[in-house]
């Protein structure tokens, strides 16, 4: 494994995530009051580019860094556990202003409140690990 | 060098996460951070009691790697290239939050509010953190995904579960941001 390709990636995705304030509870905040375009035109913009560079890479068969044909895994099918799952993480990006990436993020920065968000993010995982087989999805 | 303190722009913050997110699937991998918690709770040793986390988390050491990387840059990013012109957002949010109790920005990522020190003597705020990350944590995984899994990685590959999950996403945070919030503060 080469270590440092995935610790550069990390490193710009934690510089831009925090230079864009994408990890700022504010600007999520102004967001879901939708007074501010900031954040959506950020994820509308990682969508289009996504979704350029993935049209790209499937039309030209373009091979990953080991040679290899990139397959992208296809999301499950269903319904329920997308519609409730994502139900549950929107309230809690709401009240607390950071999804994943951003807990990461935030600690690092040295933001020690949010190391009460990421126990409760490792608990909450944990809670949906033992549910998991009782859960519909 | 304007560029280094002032709020990066949408459009070139956007692009560079989309870029980063090319960059992993072009390593073979894919984007996604809420799958970090998982690995984190087998590296723990919760495998040994939920069947769900004992898995090879090893293979998953990859994407820890990368979630490093945003550590460091979070670091760097908030220490060497902040200005007080930051977070620079709506008055009319400002003036919101302020008959909710919450300070201005200045500058600031986060709210002295809910993230101050001064949380710690706070059995409320505690609570208010805690849940929202358990909310976070078991909302991921049961959704499969975050903003980074679904919303980005899984759109860009026009992915329909994607698109319920990211529609939950906002139901939820309006039902917060809209009536539950207010009822907090």
């Amino acid at each position: 494994m080469n270590v440092l390709k995935y610790l550069l990636v990390g490193f710009v995705f934690g510089i831009v995530l925090t230079k864009s304030e994408a990890v700022s509870w504010y600007r999520i905040y102004e967001m879901f009051q939708f007074q501010s375009f900031h954040m959506y035109g950020i994820i509308s913009v990682a969508i289009a580019t996504g979704v350029i560079g993935i049209q790209l890479i499937k039309r030209n068969n373009i091979k990953d860094i080991k040679g290899q044909p990139i397959e992208i895994q296809d999301k499950e099918k269903g319904s329920t556990r997308y519609w409730i799952g994502g139900i549950f993480f929107g309230l809690g990006w709401a009240l607390v202003g950071s999804c994943p990436g951003p807990i990461f993020i935030l600690l690092g920065a040295g933001f020690w409140s949010v190391l009460i968000i990421f126990f409760g993010a490792l608990l909450g995982t944990f809670i949906y690990g033992v549910f998991k087989d009782k859960l519909p999805h | 060098m304007n560029i280094i303190f002032q709020t990066w722009p949408w459009y070139v913050s956007g692009f560079l996460i989309g870029m980063i997110m090319l960059c992993l699937i072009y390593f073979g991998k894919a984007f996604g951070m809420s799958s970090n918690l998982r690995s984190l709770c087998s590296m723990a040793g919760a495998g040994k009691y939920v069947s769900f986390f004992n898995f090879d988390w090893k293979s998953q050491r990859w994407n820890l790697v990368v979630v490093l990387g945003a550590m460091l840059g979070g670091f760097i990013a908030v220490h060497f290239m902040s200005d007080p012109s930051n977070v620079d957002i709506n008055p009319k949010t400002i003036a919101q939050l302020a008959q909710l109790g919450i300070d201005a920005p200045n500058g600031k990522l986060m709210p002295d509010a809910l993230f101050g020190t001064q949380i710690w003597q706070s059995p409320k705020s505690i609570l208010i953190l805690l849940i929202g990350g358990i909310l976070i944590g078991f909302g991921t995984r049961y959704a499969g995904g975050c903003t980074s899994g679904h919303a980005i990685s899984g759109l860009s590959n026009l992915q329909l579960p994607s698109l319920k999950a990211v529609i939950g996403f906002f139901i939820g945070g309006l039902i917060m941001a809209h009536f539950l919030l207010p009822l907090i503060f």
